[in-house]
């Protein structure tokens, strides 16, 4: 090493360093008593408020995710103002006047949850840390609603969870910062039994196919429970792994198996490779114990049958919403959805659309957005006006309670959207069932 | 060489530079945007990884597509820790390394026995079995796609001895009760280590084991001739890698106490090595810049959406602005990979040398040196790393 006589000394440099140091120790405590010598997290000083909508943009649940953000972006027109208001004019009661929420103009971030935990949450400290994200709302999987949910509650930020269907969401993970508008597994169940008793008899065989987590594991029991309870036995229950892709391997042993009924714990691609192989292997067209095959879908969506074209016709399932209700609210969101994208939207789009007016209701009735006294606001808060009747937000779980919508394939579509016809509106006392059944605790109020 | 403290100056200045860039960054990131504590301890994590990767790929020249097993592998152990033992990272991030150490010499002993190719696709097979095993068979370990996560009645033995811990919130990752590990002071603890691990890497380069290892990588048949068995050699630096890929794992749960499989799948094992042949290969700090600007990329671009670009470019004429907006749109948000696959064909055709070899052809320009010492430095990256 040859001395350079130009360069700094030995002595500058150390004492340079040490500057640094001092510098560094200092400075996270000056960032972070302006980030948390307010009252709250995020607190909207300016005269806009940050919504952050976490959606799949990438990955098996795309689909979803892009008409979730079809949805938020309509929301935040018409909480702003713009466009013809939608359901801002049928919600009963409502406190939204189309000025923002609380005079504040929303404004919004976007983020990928990729249908990954990791990435959601990479995506939701994001929006929350640097964007400022007041409210996280959106995503399209159980698994990823509650790893940001937990998030959520520890950043001390509202969750408004988009489409997940597990129990877990507002039942052993249940978080008091997360609310959940979709309806839930249970509710599925408890939905389809009557209609599949009905419609196939008491005495069947079910052999379940079941997508390989927190969701899939919660439907599978819950639709044991409501077929078992009518008197079927169940076969065999088979689990799958996400994104798998090619089911034949699963789907040739249900033949054998004695069984005649399918019962596809499935969603999104899934549900779409699932359901079309078991068709091409022609289980529909077999007679077990005297009795035609049939398969169900418990989750059942307009994208999904479009995906599976054919082979959804005359297949049972249930479902949160369908845009062909007749009633003011569902009429007036699919005419301005339609209006701005040229197609009817799907219920993952109707759930996030939803969240997001219910959110901005809650703020104005608390007067502030504060998040606790959000949460206080939208506990127990009864609605209507939503497309979906009468709906109640429990204030011990968090989940909203509601009719729920049994669905069949159509058979004569008349258009590409046409795909599923609603063979019955169960109602909400049919599906509910006791908080506590689920265990879980919601929290502190205050984090 | 009497103590392993004993550097040579220009190791110390790169040692110190390197110290006051890593705890600045909450200033310096500031006008990027990137200032933010998620973040920042991703950088500190993914360029723990990124240097430990190095000292197997930049000084042994075995390319390993199976890190993220490790990573994962780390993860995974932390968070039992957090579970059945204490929410302090401490005894996490001990387990995590010792785990990521020992899977480390299961996979590299029987991986070891190939090179090249082979070994390459040796270790991406073990990953993906890893990946496998995490996401579908071994479910009650690793709870699947759901992912490992903290729940209310977890024992924590050690914290329910000494009485900590609430009954009503899922308790957060602290040292001793202290200073918990989300935001701002979860940063400066990765940050410590990342600076560490530099520091160790630093040494491993100027010893004479570093040295063993850059014969290996030079030629490895002729130091069989000569007598020498090199397989001790590639094992402890393939174990020592997987250690820092645990220890950044372990971290990687510590600042948010959650493991998935998708960890390890084999994406992840392939960003690592984009992150170093992006940096520069065998430098010191060439690894860490690449995991930087890759980390970077994934949270910065992604999140642009088509508002921010109209924002962006308001000041553009009516036509022009759209123009732009939508030919940008492609590159920006869920386009982002696109992004990185043009920075990355740009950076391998014109810059083999990764991003270190951009910055030294900068530093040449300005200080013209003889022709000698010129085509030293870019010949071999070995000899132009800092440690030298």
């Amino acid at each position: 090493m040859s001395e350079r006589k130009d360069g700094p000394s030995r002595r500058k440099v150390l004492k340079g360093a040490a500057a640094g140091l001092v510098t560094a120790g200092v400075a996270p405590t000056i960032l972070t008593s302006s980030a948390f010598g307010q009252e709250y997290r995020n607190k909207p000083t300016g005269d806009t408020v940050t919504l952050g909508f976490n959606v799949p943009q990438t990955g098996p649940y795309a689909d979803e995710g892009a008409d979730e953000l079809r949805a938020y972006e309509l929301a935040v027109e018409h909480l702003n103002g713009e466009g013809d208001g939608g359901m801002l004019n049928t919600m009963q009661p409502s406190n939204l006047k189309g000025n923002g929420i609380l005079g504040k103009k929303v404004a919004y971030v976007t983020g990928d949850t990729q249908t990954k935990s990791d990435a959601a949450r990479a995506s939701a400290k994001r929006m929350i840390e640097k964007d400022g994200a007041l409210m996280i709302t959106g995503g399209s999987s159980s698994g990823v609603a509650v790893a940001v949910q937990s998030l959520c509650q520890e950043m001390g930020t509202i969750f408004m969870a988009g489409l997940t269907h597990s129990n877990d969401t507002t039942g052993k993970d249940k978080r008091r910062y997360g609310f959940r508008h979709f309806f839930n597994a249970y509710m599925s169940g408890a939905a389809l039994g009557p209609v599949l008793a009905d419609e196939y008899g008491t005495e069947r065989r079910a052999y379940h196919l079941t997508a390989d987590y927190n969701w899939g594991w919660t439907q599978e029991e819950s639709m044991k429970n409501a077929t078992e309870a009518l008197g079927w036995q169940t076969a065999e229950a088979v689990k799958t792994p996400v994104g798998a892709g090619d089911f034949s391997q699963y789907i040739t042993p249900v033949l054998n198996s004695g069984a005649d009924v399918l019962i596809l714990n499935h969603y999104g691609r899934d549900m779409v490779n699932s359901l079309t192989q078991a068709v091409q292997f022609g289980l529909r067209d077999k007679q077990v114990n005297g009795k035609d095959f049939q398969i169900v879908v418990p989750l059942f969506s307009r994208l999904m049958a479009q995906g599976a074209g054919d082979n959804i016709k005359g297949i049972l399932g249930s479902t949160n919403w369908n845009w062909k209700l007749q009633d003011e609210g569902s009429q007036a969101f699919v005419k301005s959805f339609g209006a701005k994208y040229g197609a009817p939207p799907s219920m993952a789009a109707h759930t996030c659309y939803v969240q997001a007016l219910l959110y901005a209701d809650a703020c104005e009735r608390a007067g502030t957005f504060y998040p606790v006294e959000v949460i206080k606001a939208l506990e127990g808060h009864k609605f209507d006006g939503m497309g979906n009747g009468p709906t109640e937000y429990r204030a011990e779980d968090h989940q909203c309670f509601k009719d729920v919508l049994v669905v069949r394939g159509n058979d004569n579509p008349t258009s590409q959207f046409d795909l599923l016809n609603v063979v019955q509106q169960v109602p909400r006392s049919q599906v509910e069932y006791d908080a506590s059944i689920f265990g879980g605790d919601l929290g502190p109020y205050e984090v | 060489m009497n103590s392993i403290f004993s550097m040579s100056r220009k190791d110390v200045i790169t040692f110190l530079i390197f110290s006051a860039v890593v705890l600045l960054m909450p200033i310096w990131l500031q006008p990027f945007g990137a200032a933010y504590p998620d973040l920042m301890q991703k950088f500190a994590i993914f360029g723990i990884l990124a240097i430990g990767f190095n000292i197997l790929f930049g000084l042994t020249g075995y390319l390993s597509f199976g890190h993220a097993a490790f990573l994962g592998a780390g993860s995974y152990a932390a968070v039992w820790t957090f579970k059945l033992f204490s929410m302090n990272p401490i005894p996490a991030l001990i387990f995590a390394v010792i785990i990521a150490g020992l899977f480390a010499l299961a996979i590299g002993y029987v991986s070891l026995r190939r090179s090249g190719i082979y070994f390459s696709i040796l270790t991406l097979a073990f990953a993906q079995m890893s990946y496998n095993l995490a996401y579908s068979v071994l479910t009650p370990v690793t709870y699947g796609e759901t992912g490992l996560q903290l729940a209310l009645d977890d024992p924590r033995i050690a914290d329910a001895a000494f009485g900590g811990g609430s009954d009503v919130a899922l308790p957060v990752s602290n040292l001793f009760g202290m200073v918990n590990m989300n935001g701002i002071p979860g940063f400066y603890f990765c940050a410590i280590f990342l600076i560490i691990g530099f520091f160790i890497t630093q040494r491993i380069f100027a010893s004479p084991f570093g040295m063993m290892l850059r014969a290996i990588k030079s030629n490895q048949n002729r130091m069989s001739y000569t007598g020498f068995n090199t397989r001790p050699y590639t094992l402890t630096a393939f174990v020592i890698s997987g250690m820092y890929a645990g220890l950044a794992g372990g971290l990687m749960a510590v600042t948010d106490p959650l493991a998935g499989a998708e960890r390890m799948q084999w994406t992840a094992s392939g960003e690592i090595v984009l992150m170093t042949i992006l940096g520069g290969v065998g430098t010191l700090i060439g690894p860490v810049v690449g995991a930087w600007l890759i980390k970077y990329f994934e949270n910065i671009f992604s999140s642009f959406n088509e508002n921010v670009l109209h924002n962006l470019f308001a000041f553009l004429p009516e036509g022009i602005e759209k123009f732009v907006v939508e030919v940008t749109s492609m590159f920006v948000g869920e386009g982002w990979h696109l992004t990185l696959g043009l920075v990355f064909v740009l950076v391998v055709t014109f810059l083999p040398g990764g991003m270190m070899e951009g910055y030294r052809r900068i530093v040449d320009m300005f200080q013209k040196k003889d022709d000698g010492d010129g085509k030293a430095s870019t010949k071999s990256d070995a000899a132009t790393a800092p440690a030298e």
